[in-house]
């Protein structure tokens, strides 16, 4: 059995599966059942100054898109930190911490972006005894108006100074989590390692509207008839997370800076591709709003059956594997070529990889052949693309295969076994400028 | 028949819940939740196998991604644009050998896409949100045109020569409009009098007058027509019925299926109909099937069909055979009848010979005899044409009209479509689709 315990910045878990800073983690009730069912560890979620807390809408806070069988792709929401007492808590993550000393217990938190705020809240929070705290500069919706979350997030200048004095006023691990909401990941990420962060934690929501209600024009979810952009999450932001963690994973400056991976996991599949991005352990809020904390149970099941079968005996054996092949488009091989392959056994003739090609492709696939329904791949048209692997409703029915010998039947060149990128393409302008 | 019956047929078998309950729909629409999930399973194909398989033509991916969208609205008028009776095709066509039989998510895991229960989700959204009708009228054209017989293939004719802008007069020996919708299909099929629903559904189109009481051969002539009238089309259907040829067949109990089913269709009170206690159906078709269900839903004991070739020759779908089966019918192969046994005026039993085939492929009798006792027993080994009202105008085929591709019979002003054109498959769909396509060939007469 695979040992999927982790080490994150001397914050230990018994798998890297943690709740994001969210409902799920919002008060002792929740977290106690999360720790009940399997979950390595959670992020508190977000705790604002003391005082009054913030007030959170009390109409709709979530919108949705959905696949086929009304199956949550994304989530959308409104939700501000937590609209509970700090004091209370504080008091919980005490009562918890002390109740699972194997769980890890990380404290989310958002207070303005004053020297002093974050100066009376820390002590506070190191006092329950949690494992490490996690700077909330992501939200996007709500408590950025006020200065805070995205508006923190979208300035690395504020991001550094923030951890700063994180590391200053307090001795425990520090995790800065980021907002997508911003053009190059790799701008806060740095400010967060210049600040001295311990580690990275991304992403948090992405700005959306995730629909309007068309009976009253206004975006959902609607509260008294208006609607404001709220955060967006579920396994539709997975690509963009897993875009943003490789950024960080492979940039000169931040390269070996730890990250908790975050957005879109709900399989163990998920998880392991962050892993293979370089994250030391992921972050899970929409998969458990969905189906409740159960799931977790199939992620380290799955992820340790997969790792048993492909020998990995722990979760460092195989994290960061998948960064050395994260490359820019101009060091791809263009040498490389690979035909569509159809198995005609599994091929259940939708036509729809036909019609994908037909009309929106290179017209690779045949639709009839001899009089008779028949979808089979042309090689002297196709180009490789892999759009019907896509459309295609049977798994691995259509499948790429990598042509090593003769020539391309498309563009009659002999396949060149070398590997030549677009650095060096004759089309290449600024090649022959380099040579010239 | 005045004969006494000594034999067990009597009414109100059962109590009146079990009669409304016995002839409700058999098979309940889709919720719209349970829409959306079938929907979901469409793949959307190109150049949809099911599509292809269906008569009509219908642009089945196209409706089930409108409903899928939200649209069953929408989804309706897809279907209505190549099947005006879509809504009974939806609850009558046996979709296990058509449009669901070719589904490709049939072929892959024996579970096709409900296509029949989504047009029927789809149908009865738009009838029941009492939408406009989905046809506009194309400007007069000044054109008349006669149609006998207000079946499917007489409805669907007429519906759309009104739509391309001719005026239509049906005429219909019967009292009421529908043909087999209204005289022949189970009950259990098409409930709460869905039939003259669609019909006046269809009338909505405007610029059809429907007579009826009024005959081919009675009431009016293949002579006189063509007069009257710049085209005409015959949608007659098979008025007759194929007889036994036996002794006592005219004895009390012995009964025309087709005649049972529309006299259980026309019942007010279900419980009022006299059934007897066993019955014996004769034949191997949907005809076969629904009156000996439909005896059974009404109480009778026992039921059996006896067919006289194998299962794998009856002209009922696997899946009607399994529906009999279900609802206790016996089905019994290789058994032709002899003999009928009369007692006291009534049939009390029928005598069946086992048949095989010989080393020539022909059916003969072995000689075994089977004696089934019967309070009734149902023919139902096929309906026939009658020819009399055609009165020699139009050229035959074994009996039937004989019609070309777009259904042109022939004389110049006479096309002819349904169950009395030769070569048909006597389903309702089939039906419509051949007046659909004898309304275009008459209006491209016509407009030429
Ligand atoms: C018992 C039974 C069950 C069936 N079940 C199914 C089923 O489940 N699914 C399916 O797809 N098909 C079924 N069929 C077949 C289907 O009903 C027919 O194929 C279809 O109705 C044929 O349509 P039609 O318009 O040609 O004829 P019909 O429906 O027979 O209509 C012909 C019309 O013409 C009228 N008519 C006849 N002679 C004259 C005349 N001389 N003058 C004026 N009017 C005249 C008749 O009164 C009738 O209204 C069934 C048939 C039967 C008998
Ligand atoms: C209703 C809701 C409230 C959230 N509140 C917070 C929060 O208070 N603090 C925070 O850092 N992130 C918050 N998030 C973001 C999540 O922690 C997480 O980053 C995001 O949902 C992406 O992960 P997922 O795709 O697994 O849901 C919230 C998300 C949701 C859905
Ligand atoms: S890989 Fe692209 S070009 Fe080739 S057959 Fe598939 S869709 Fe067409
Ligand atoms: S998409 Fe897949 S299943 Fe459909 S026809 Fe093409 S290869 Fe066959
Ligand atoms: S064959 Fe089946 S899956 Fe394909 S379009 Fe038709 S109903 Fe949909």
């Amino acid at each position: 059995m695979a040992d999927l315990s982790t080490n994150f910045i001397g914050i230990k878990s018994p798998n890297p599966f943690w709740l994001a800073s969210a409902p799920p983690t919002d008060k002792a009730y929740n977290v106690e059942r999360a720790f009940e069912a399997g979950w390595g560890g959670v992020v508190w979620k977000t705790l604002g100054e003391a005082g009054p807390p913030v007030v959170n809408v009390n109409g709709p806070r979530y919108g949705a898109i959905w696949g086929p069988d009304r199956r949550l792709l994304g989530l959308n929401n409104i939700e501000l930190i937590t609209d509970r007492d700090l004091e209370v808590n504080l008091r919980e993550i005490a009562e918890v911490k002390r109740r699972w000393p194997d769980r890890a217990m990380v404290v989310s938190i958002m207070v303005p972006c004053e020297e002093q705020s974050w100066k009376a809240i820390l002590p506070r929070v190191e006092d329950t005894g949690a494992d490490g705290i996690e700077l909330n500069f992501g939200c996007p919706h709500g408590m950025s108006e006020r200065g805070m979350g995205a508006a923190v997030g979208q300035v690395p200048e504020y991001i550094q100074m923030v951890a700063e004095w994180c590391k200053h006023y307090s001795k425990m691990p520090v995790i800065v989590k980021l907002t997508p909401n911003i053009t190059d990941i790799r701008y806060p990420a740095r400010a967060a390692k210049a600040g001295g962060a311990d580690a990275v934690s991304l992403i948090n929501t992405i700005s959306s509207i995730v629909s309007v209600d068309l009976d009253n024009f206004a975006p959902v979810p609607t509260i008294d008839g208006k609607g404001s952009h709220g955060g967006y999450c579920g396994p539709a932001v997975k690509p963009i997370a897993l875009n943003m963690v490789a950024e960080i994973a492979r940039d000169g400056e931040t390269r070996g800076l730890p990250i908790s991976g975050i957005g879109g996991v709900q399989t163990w599949r998920d998880a392991a591709e962050f892993i293979a991005l370089g994250c030391g352990t992921v972050q899970v809020c929409t998969a458990a709003m969905t189906y409740g904390f159960k799931i977790v149970q199939e992620m380290t099941q799955g992820l340790s059956d997969w790792m048993d079968e492909k020998g990995y005996a722990t979760i460092a054996d195989f994290q960061g594997r998948a960064v050395p092949n994260v490359t820019d488009w101009q060091y791809l091989n263009l040498n490389y070529i690979t035909k569509a392959r159809i198995d005609q056994d599994l091929c259940i003739k939708c036509g729809r990889c036909h019609i994908a090609c037909e009309d929106t492709s290179h017209q690779a696939i045949t639709s009839m052949v001899d009089g008779v329904r028949h979808f089979e791949v042309m090689d002297d048209e196709c180009v490789g693309c892999n759009l019907c692997v896509n459309v295609c409703p049977v798994d691995d029915c259509i499948t790429m295969v990598e042509m090593t010998v003769g020539s391309d039947p498309r563009t009659g060149k002999p396949i060149d076994p070398r590997y030549a990128n677009w650095t060096t393409h004759p089309n290449n302008p600024m090649a022959k400028e380099a040579a010239e | 028949m005045t004969a006494t019956q000594s034999a067990d047929v009597k009414a109100q078998r059962l109590s009146s819940a079990d009669y409304a309950d016995n002839f409700s729909d058999i098979h309940p629409p889709l919720t719209p939740h349970e829409a959306l999930v079938e929907a979901d399973r469409c793949y959307f194909c190109y150049d949809a196998p099911c599509m292809t398989a269906c008569p009509t033509s219908i642009d089945i991916p196209m409706f089930i991604r409108k409903i899928q969208a939200g649209n069953p609205v929408g989804a309706a008028k897809t279907i209505f644009d190549q099947n005006i009776l879509g809504g009974m095709c939806a609850r009558v066509c046996p979709t296990e050998t058509l449009c669901e039989e070719v589904c490709v998510r049939e072929v892959a895991e024996g579970k096709p896409v409900k296509i029949g229960l989504l047009q029927r989700y789809a149908t009865d959204t738009f009838m029941e949100r009492e939408q406009p009708h989905p046809f506009t009228r194309a400007a007069a054209t000044g054109k008349k045109i006669a149609v006998v017989g207000a079946g499917p293939a007489g409805l669907s004719c007429a519906h759309r020569l009104a739509s391309l802008g001719h005026d239509v007069t049906i005429y219909e020996a019967r009292e009421k409009a529908g043909g087999l919708n209204e005289y022949g299909i189970a009950a259990y099929k098409t409930t709460n009098d869905f039939a003259q629903d669609e019909v006046g559904f269809i009338l909505e189109v405007g610029g059809i007058a429907i007579e009826t009481g009024k005959a081919l051969g009675r009431d009016i002539t293949l002579d006189q027509l063509p007069q009257d009238f710049d085209a005409v089309f015959l949608g007659l259907g098979l008025p007759g019925v194929n007889a036994l040829g036996l002794e006592g067949e005219s004895a009390a109990g012995v009964i025309d299926a087709v005649d049972f089913i529309g006299v259980l269709r026309q019942a007010e009170d279900l419980s009022l109909l006299e059934v007897g206690r066993r019955i014996v159906v004769i034949g191997g078709g949907m005809t076969a099937i629904d009156a000996a269900v439909q005896s059974k839903l009404l109480g009778a004991e026992e039921v059996t069909i006896a067919y006289r070739r194998g299962q794998e020759h009856m002209n009922a779908s696997l899946y009607e055979q399994e529906l009999a089966q279900t609802h206790g019918v016996v089905i019994r192969h290789w058994l032709a009848p002899r003999s009928l046994h009369v007692t006291d005026g009534a049939v009390s039993a029928i005598t069946l010979e086992k048949t095989a085939l010989d080393a020539a492929g022909k059916l003969s009798g072995t000689g075994e005899l089977v004696t089934l006792e019967a309070d009734q027993v149902f023919k139902a080994i096929g309906q026939t044409p009658d020819s009399g009202p055609l009165a020699g105008s139009v050229e035959l085929d074994k009996g039937r009209i004989r019609v070309s591709d777009d259904r042109r019979t022939s004389h110049p002003k006479i096309w002819a479509g349904g169950d009395c054109v030769a070569g048909g498959e006597d389903l309702t769909v089939v039906s419509v689709e051949d007046g659909k396509i004898a309304a275009q060939s008459i209006h491209k007469a016509l407009m030429a």
